[in-house]
C-alpha cells in the first residue's frame, strides 16, 4: 500500500556525493581547528628563530644588563623587563580592589537594578575604547593633570628610590595609571560574572544565619567566586604585560635605567612598537629576544590562569 | 542590652558594613570616571572638528601646513578595508574550528590541545602578532613581492580575531540542546545537514554577537598594524591597493599624537572621535543581536 | 513467537522486522545490558518495560544507532534489520535512521515553523511529492492537524508540550520510515496529551512497526501487542554497577496475565523492589 509513496523518497539511499560532503565538511572543520595550533607554533617559531643570534651573543646576561645601546650595537633588556613587570604588577595591585569592589557594588544589591546595569554597561564600553585612543587621552589630558600630584610626591617622598626623580612628562607612573584604566574592565567584568554565578542558595544560607551583608560577602560569596576572580586577575596581568600602544605613547621610551617610577622608562611591548620599524641587524634579533621573553611571560601567566581556575574551583 | 529588634547604627558590625559599602561605592565611581572623562574629551575635542571634508581629504604630512592637517578619508577607508580582510580570514577559520570543537570533537587530546591553544592565543600580546607577521610576510616579501601591505595588516588582525571567533562559536553551539541534534539525526539527517540546518541557525545570534565584538576589537587595534600595514598619505586605489601600505585610523592617531604640530594632534582627536563612535556603534549592534535571541523552549 | 507477517511487506517472510542476537551494550568498560536475544515483529507495537537502569532505552537507541553519538558506547552481538546487520562497518548510520525513525523523551521540535519542522525531514530524504499534502497528511496522522492548521508558519516551539510531541511524531512519519522508535514519548506530558498520543499510536500501527519504551505499565498494556520485560541485576565482580538483561518477551496479554517468570509477575503486579 505504501509502495508508491515510498518511491517518492529518492534519497532513502544516500548518494555518494552527499557522503563526500559530510566527510569533507568534517575534514575542513578539523583543518580550521588545526589553524590555531599552526598559528601559535608559527608565532613561537618566528620569534624564537629571530632571537637565536642575540641569544647566542648575550645569553642570560640579556636579562640583567640594562645597557641598550643601538649606537654601540650592545643590548640588554633589563630596563624593559623591569618596566614591564613594574607597570603590570603595580597597575594590577591598584586595579584589583577597584575592579572587585566595583563588581561587588554592581552584583550585591546595593543600588537599584537599573543603575547596576548602567554601571556594568559603562565598564564594558570602557573596554571597547581602543588603547591608542586612551594613549592620546593620556598624553594630552591625564598626564598634564596628574603631573602636579606626581611632583608633590617627589618633593615630599623623594628619599624613596621609587620616587626619586622629578617628573618631566611621560614616565612609568602615568603608564601605570593608564594600564589601570585598561585592565579595570577585564577584572570587573570577570569578577561580576563569577559573582553572578554563585548560587543564590549560598547567599540565602549566609543571610539566613544572620550574617551582615559584608560578612556574607567576605565569608561566603567571595570564596565561592574566587576561582573566576583569580582567573580574571591573571588574565588582566597578561593583558597589562602585553599592552602596547597606550604605554608606548606615555612611558617615554627611555633606554636608560632608573628605579624611579616618576622617570621615563620602557616596557618590552613599548620598545618593540617604538624600535622594531627602524631596527636592523642585531638590533632586530635583540628585539626578537625581548619579544620572546614577553611571550614566555604572558604564556606563563595565561597557563597559570587556566590552571588556577581549575584548581580553585569550589564544588558547590 | 535592649531586647527590641531595631537597627542599631552604632553596633560595630553595622559601622563596618556601612564603611565597606561606602568604599565600594567610591571604587565604582572611580571605575567609571575614566570612561566619562575619555568619552567626554573625545566628544569635546574630536566632535567639534567633525565635518564632511574630514572624510574627503587626505592627511597631510606633518610640517607641510601648520594650519591644517587635512582629513582622515583614506584612513577611514583603510580601517574598514583592513578589518574586512581580517574578518574574511578569521570568520571561516574560527567558525570552522568552533564547529569542530563543539560538534565533532570527543574530548580527546587534540581537541583539548586546540581549546588550550585558543586560550593561549587569545593571551598573545597583539604587538607580537604584528612582529610575527612582519617576520613571516613583510620581511620575506612572500605576498607577490610586496612588503608592507593592507593584506599583511589584515592577516595580523585576523590572528587577534581568531580565538574570539572560535570561542564564541564553540560556546554558542554548546548552548544548543542536544535534543535538537538527536531530533535531526532521528529523521535521517547527516551530520553536515544537522550542523548547517539545525544547530548553526539556532546558535547564530550568539555567534554573530561574538563576531561583531571581535571585529570591533580588531578595528581598534594599532600594534599589529604599525609594521604590517604601515601608513600612507594617499588614497587606496585600484586592485593593487591590497599589496600597498595603507592608512588606518588607529595608526593615524598613533603617528599624529606624537607629532609636535598642533594641527596634527587635532586630527588625531578627530580620528579618535570617528573610531570610538564606530566601535561603540558596533558594541551596541552586538548587544542588540544578542538580545533578540535564542532559546525560548 | 513470531506472528503471521503482514502481506504488504514481505522482505523477511517470517515477519521479523528487527532481531537482536546476543546483544551486549557497554559504556566504556561498564556493561549496560547484556545477552539480549529478541525478535521484534513487523507491523506491531512492541513495548519495552522494566525498572530504571535496566537498559531498555539503551537497547532502543541501539536499534537506529543513536548510541553512536555517545562516546565509548560499544555493541557486541548482531542487530539484524530486515535480515541485514545494522552494525556492519559498511552500513551508513544516516541511512539506518532514515528507515528507522525516532521520537524522543523530551519533545524536541526544531526552532523553525511547524511546516518546516515536517518538511525538513522529508526534504533531506529526497521527497519529491507535494509537500503541502505531506505536511497536512502527517499532521493529521499525528492527530495534531486541527490544532495547528491555522498557524503552520508559527514556530514549532510555540505549541504546548503535548502538541510539540505530536509534532515530533508527525515529523518522524513524514519521512515514511519502516520502524518508529519511541523513547518514553509521554513521560514529559500530562494525562490528556498522553491519551492523545496513545490514540495516535493505535492509528500508526496500521502502517508502521512501532517500538516503545515506557515506564507506565498501563500504557504498555493499552498500546502494545508484544511486551519485553527487562530487569537489572548487580554486576558480576561486585563493582556496584547494574547490568540489564531481557527477562521475558511475549504477547502483551501473556506478560501481564500469565508471565512465565516470577520477576515479571512481581513487576507487573507492582510488587517489585
Amino acid at each position: 500500500m505504501s509502495k508508491g509513496l515510498n518511491d517518492q523518497y529518492l534519497l532513502r539511499r544516500r548518494p555518494s556525493s552527499e557522503r563526500y560532503v559530510d566527510i569533507g565538511f568534517k575534514r575542513i572543520a578539523i583543518a580550521m581547528a588545526s589553524m590555531v595550533a599552526i598559528v601559535l607554533f608559527g608565532i613561537l617559531l618566528v620569534v624564537f628563530l629571530g632571537s637565536l643570534e642575540s641569544m647566542g651573543r648575550y645569553g642570560l646576561n640579556f636579562l640583567i644588563s640594562s645597557n641598550w645601546n643601538p649606537v654601540t650595537d650592545e643590548y640588554g633588556a633589563f630596563t624593559a623587563i623591569y618596566g614591564t613587570l613594574v607597570t603590570s604588577i603595580l597597575s594590577l595591585l591598584i586595579a584589583i580592589p577597584l575592579g572587585v569592589g566595583t563588581a561587588i557594588f554592581i552584583t550585591e544589591n546595593i543600588i537599584p537594578k537599573e543603575l547596576r546595569e548602567i554601571i556594568g554597561l559603562m565598564v564594558e564600553l570602557l573596554a571597547a575604547i581602543p588603547s591608542v585612543v586612551l594613549g592620546l587621552w593620556a598624553i594630552f589630558i591625564m598626564e598634564p593633570f596628574l603631573r602636579p600630584f606626581f611632583t608633590s610626591l617627589n618633593t615630599n617622598f623623594g628619599w624613596i628610590p621609587f620616587l626619586s626623580s622629578i617628573p618631566s612628562g611621560p614616565g612609568i607612573a602615568p603608564s601605570i595609571i593608564i594600564l589601570v584604566v585598561m585592565i579595570l574592565p577585564i577584572i570587573t567584568a570577570i569578577s561580576r560574572d563569577s559573582l553572578l554565578q554563585v548560587p543564590s542558595r549560598l547567599r540565602e544560607a549566609a543571610y539566613g544565619v544572620g550574617a551582615t551583608r559584608w560578612s556574607a560577602i567576605f565569608n561566603v560569596i567571595l570564596p565561592a567566586a574566587i576561582s573566576g576572580i583569580a582567573g580574571g586577575v591573571l588574565l588582566a596581568l597578561g593583558r597589562a604585560m602585553g599592552e602596547t600602544m597606550a604605554v608606548t605613547m606615555i612611558i617615554g621610551n627611555s633606554n636608560n635605567f632608573s628605579f624611579s617610577l616618576l622617570s621615563p622608562g620602557n616596557t618590552i611591548a613599548a620598545m618593540l612598537a617604538n624600535q622594531f620599524g627602524e631596527a636592523d641587524g642585531s638590533q632586530v634579533s635583540s628585539l626578537m629576544y625581548a619579544a620572546f621573553i614577553l611571550m614566555i611571560l604572558t604564556l606563563g601567566v595565561n597557563i597559570f590562569a587556566q590552571w588556577i581556575v581549575k584548581r580553585l574551583s569550589l564544588k558547590y | 542590652m535592649s531586647n527590641n529588634l531595631y537597627y542599631k547604627a552604632s553596633l560595630n558590625r553595622n559601622i563596618l558594613d556601612r564603611c565597606l559599602t561606602i568604599t565600594t561605592t567610591i571604587f565604582a565611581i572611580i571605575a567609571i570616571l575614566p570612561l566619562i572623562l575619555v568619552i567626554g574629551y573625545i566628544l569635546f575635542k574630536g566632535g567639534s572638528q567633525i565635518n564632511l571634508s574630514l572624510f574627503t581629504q587626505l592627511p597631510e604630512p606633518p610640517g607641510d601646513d601648520l594650519l591644517s592637517a587635512g582629513g582622515i578619508g583614506n584612513a577611514f577607508i583603510g580601517t574598514i578595508l583592513v578589518t574586512f580582510i581580517a574578518a574574511i580570514i578569521a570568520i571561516p577559520v574560527g567558525v570552522g574550528g568552533g564547529i569542530y570543537l563543539a560538534e565533532y570533537s570527543t574530548g580527546g587530546a587534540f581537541s583539548q590541545f586546540i581549546r588550550f591553544g585558543t586560550n593561549v592565543l587569545s593571551g598573545v600580546p597583539s604587538i607580537i602578532a604584528g612582529v610575527s607577521v612582519y617576520g613571516v610576510i613583510v620581511s620575506t616579501k612572500i605576498l607577490f613581492g610586496s612588503n608592507f601591505s593592507a593584506l599583511a595588516g589584515g592577516i595580523a588582525l585576523s590572528i587577534l580575531m581568531l580565538p574570539t571567533v572560535i570561542k564564541t562559536t564553540d560556546e554558542g553551539l554548546k548552548l544548543v540542546p542536544d535534543d535538537l541534534r538527536r531530533g535531526a539525526l532521528g529523521v535521517g539527517a547527516s551530520k553536515f545537514v544537522t550542523i548547517t540546518r539545525i544547530t548553526l541557525p539556532s546558535a547564530i545570534n550568539s555567534i554573530a554577537t561574538g563576531i561583531v565584538l571581535a571585529i570591533a576589537r580588531a578595528a581598534g587595534e594599532t600594534a599589529p598594524l604599525i609594521f604590517t600595514a604601515l601608513f600612507s598619505f594617499y588614497w587606496a586605489e585600484g586592485a593593487s591597493t591590497l599589496l600597498d601600505p595603507i592608512a588606518t585610523l588607529s595608526v593615524l592617531i598613533y603617528n599624529f599624537a606624537l607629532e609636535p604640530y598642533q594641527s596634527q594632534n587635532e586630527l588625531a582627536w578627530a580620528a579618535s572621535f570617528v573610531l570610538v563612535v564606530m566601535l561603540l556603534a558596533m558594541n551596541m549592534i552586538a548587544r542588540l543581536i544578542s538580545r533578540g535571541s535564542s532559546f525560548n523552549n | 513467537m513470531a506472528n503471521p507477517s503482514s502481506p504488504s511487506r514481505s522482505k523477511n517472510p517470517d515477519g521479523t522486522s528487527i532481531s537482536l542476537e546476543n546483544v551486549t551494550i557497554s559504556y566504556g568498560n561498564c556493561e549496560a545490558v547484556k545477552n539480549v536475544y529478541c525478535e521484534i515483529p513487523r507491523g506491531k507495537v512492541t513495548a519495552l518495560i522494566g525498572p530504571s537502569g535496566c537498559g531498555k532505552s539503551t537497547v532502543l537507541r541501539a536499534l537506529n544507532r543513536m548510541n553512536d553519538l555517545i562516546d565509548g558506547c560499544t555493541l557486541k552481538g548482531r542487530v539484524l534489520f530486515e535480515g541485514s546487520d545494522l552494525y556492519d562497518p559498511k552500513v551508513d548510520p544516516v541511512e539506518v535512521r532514515r528507515r528507522i525513525g525516532m521520537v524522543f523523551q523530551q519533545p524536541n521540535p526544531f526552532p523553525k515553523s511547524i511546516y518546516e519542522n515536517i518538511a525538513f525531514g522529508a526534504r533531506i530524504n529526497g521527497y519529491t511529492g507535494n509537500m503541502n499534502e505531506l505536511v497536512e497528511k502527517s499532521l493529521r496522522q499525528a492527530a495534531v492537524w486541527d490544532e495547528c492548521k491555522d498557524k503552520l508558519s508559527d514556530s514549532g516551539c510555540s505549541l504546548s508540550g503535548g502538541q510539540q510531541q505530536r509534532l515530533c511524531i508527525a515529523r518522524t512519519i513524514a519521512t515514511e520510515p519502516e520502524v518508529i522508535l519511541m523513547d518514553e514519548p509521554c513521560s514529559a506530558l500530562d494525562p490528556i496529551s498522553t491519551l492523545k498520543i496513545e490514540e495516535t499510536i493505535h492509528e500508526l500501527k496500521k502502517r508502521f512497526t512501532i517500538i516503545i519504551v515506557t515506564h507506565n505499565m498501563q500504557q504498555a498494556l493499552r498500546v502494545s501487542d508484544m511486551t519485553a520485560f527487562y530487569n537489572a541485576e548487580a554486576q558480576e565482580g561486585g563493582s556496584g554497577g547494574k547490568v540489564g538483561y531481557l527477562v521475558e518477551f511475549n504477547d502483551t496479554d501473556r506478560i501481564f496475565n500469565s508471565p512465565a517468570q516470577k520477576a515479571t509477575q512481581d513487576y507487573v503486579s507492582g510488587r517489585f523492589g
